[in-house]
């Protein structure tokens, strides 16, 4: 056994010494449209195309990796990773613990999507992925919390009876409500939380970090962000 | 897979179904069970074997060997199987950088704990950053593969101290009288005769050990349970086939699948059983005896 662990070891050291340096991309794969795993398996979606751009920009060589969301800060901690791009939200909370490059999605809203429009998302239960700012939005609002540890399940709550609604990005649950033929609907008005969606650094990173800041604002710059957003998130989605 | 699935979108009924089943997700999917059947090849023999040395450590005449022994069974026997997969992995995982870190950067003057940031030079990193993930995903592997064994190495050191115990006294005396040393007497009569004691608690283990491989994907490899949650998850139109919920269908194929995964070994442990019992001094030896009489 400690042979086997033994020669994986020096395998995989022999395996990339002549290798430029890669940075690993570190992300959920499961959030579409801003990533997940598409059918031939690979990692896909508006963040796909955003990093590849980025490290494109930057001169870097990058390396596309899944993690579950629960254990996505701990991990880019502990070094399996150095970059969180996964939708994650710019929060004053996270920032403690991670640094943020600058948002590349505007701060957008988020929304309650339920079976009818008069849900009770006040006093009901609603979903939410666990560790997010919308998790925390609603423990805060008076209706009973339930969690999951993937967006997909968040949604599937509501489809089967266990939550009157659920509250997300409306990046994300924009396609489920006109994709499901009038079964799912959008419950009140739409919240408008975080400080938009950002890559997450190690704190002691801030090398690569500044490099990733910079071709995001090269990227602004030029307009070839908005027209991203558009491609992935649809028309109404808020632009730089 | 096939050329008439280049546009999914406009496929319909059996051809859809046959180009969605065979897309480059379900192939890992495919994939994956033979990662759970590689997983269980390799960590039946080496938890097998960590139990063997942990049962005679546990049996040794030297003190330290044998508290050594004992605190490694009760030890990890009385931590949940959840945490140990939680910590030691990551414990073991930042060990062994930590280890080459002192080799290979000696002069690297930051602090390695940095709060909750647990930082080595980039060249101490296993694998190296620079790895392609197939390095990555084979060091997961074998981390697995160190971490059942330790576990079930536990357990099956329990069951063999068990069943080395439960050797009549009277075999040992015997070939004891014949002239043996401790270590023949070990070797021909103890061990040999062991198995049939042993066996159920170990064909106990080996089921569990099934069922368990699920806690694969708390350790990064992505097994067949993770891959039938992906699969069956609601597609949205973002997806090349946009599918409704359909978890249910994905976890009654992988019921049906450990069912027979059980059913096989149950099979073949009995037939085990039957040959191990022969001509044995238990219940189930006479039994034989007298049926072929």
């Amino acid at each position: 056994m400690k042979k086997l662990l033994l020669a994986t070891t020096l395998l995989a050291l022999s395996g990339g010494i002549a290798a430029a340096q890669t940075v690993r991309l570190g992300t959920e794969g499961a959030y579409p449209p801003f990533n997940f795993i598409d059918d031939s398996g690979n990692v896909a979606g508006f963040e796909r195309e955003l990093g590849d751009e980025l490290c494109k920009r930057a001169g870097l060589t990058c390396e596309w990796v899944t993690n579950d969301w629960d254990s996505i800060i701990p991990n880019l901690q502990s070094g399996n990773y150095d970059v969180i791009i996964a939708g994650m939200s710019i929060t004053d909370e996270r920032a403690k613990v991670v640094d943020f490059s600058e948002n590349y999605v505007p701060p957008a809203d988020s929304a309650y999507v339920g079976l009818t429009a008069d849900a009770d998302i006040k006093g009901g239960v609603v979903s939410a992925q666990v560790g997010t700012i919308q998790a925390g939005y609603v423990a805060e609002s008076g209706a009973t919390l339930l969690e999951f540890p993937t967006p997909d399940e968040t949604v599937a709550a509501v489809r089967n009876g266990e939550a009157v609604a659920v509250f997300a990005d409306k990046d994300f649950l924009a396609p489920y409500v006109t994709e499901s033929n009038g079964e799912l609907t959008f419950v009140g008005p739409d919240v408008p939380l975080g400080g938009g969606v950002g890559m997450a650094f190690r704190q002691s990173d801030d090398e690569l970090r500044e490099k990733f800041t910079a071709a995001i604002q090269a990227m602004k710059a030029d307009g070839s962000l908005n027209p991203l957003i558009e491609k992935h998130f649809g028309a109404e989605a808020k632009k730089f | 897979m096939f050329s008439f699935c280049a546009d999914p979108k406009s496929l319909e009924g059996f051809s859809w179904l046959v180009c969605y089943l065979t897309s480059g997700k379900h192939i890992d999917f495919y994939w994956s069970f033979l990662t759970v059947l590689i997983l269980l090849a390799v960590t039946a023999p080496s938890a097998l074997a960590f139990g063997f040395g942990g049962a005679m450590a546990a049996r040794s005449p030297i003190a330290p060997l044998r508290w050594f022994g004992k605190t490694y069974t009760a030890m990890v026997r009385g931590v949940p199987d959840i945490v140990f997969f939680l910590f030691f992995v990551i414990a073991l995982d930042q060990g062994i950088e930590w280890m080459k870190h002192q080799v290979v950067c000696p002069d690297w003057d930051q602090p390695i704990r940095q709060g909750l940031e647990f930082r080595v030079c980039p060249e101490a990193k296993v694998p190296l950053g620079s790895s392609a993930q197939i390095w990555h995903q084979l060091y997961g592997f074998a981390l697995a593969v160190f971490t059942f064994a330790i576990v079930f190495g536990a357990f099956a050191a329990n069951v063999l101290y068990g069943a080395m115990n439960a050797v009549p006294r009277a075999q040992l005396e015997t070939a004891e009288s014949y002239g043996m040393s401790q270590g023949q007497v070990f070797r021909r009569i103890l061990v040999p005769q062991m198995w049939t004691y042993a066996l159920p608690g170990l064909s106990n283990l080996w089921m569990i050990l099934i069922k368990a491989t699920p806690l694969l994907f708390l350790l990064g490899v992505k097994d067949i349970v993770y891959w039938a949650r992906e699969l069956g998850s609601a597609k949205t139109q973002a997806y090349a086939y946009p599918h409704p919920d359909w978890r249910l269908w994905y976890f009654l194929f992988l019921l049906v699948v450990y069912l027979c995964m059980t059913r096989i070994s149950e099979i073949v442990l009995s037939r085990l059983t039957r040959r191990l019992s022969h001509g044995q001094a238990t219940a189930a030896g006479e039994a034989m005896r007298r049926a072929a009489q």
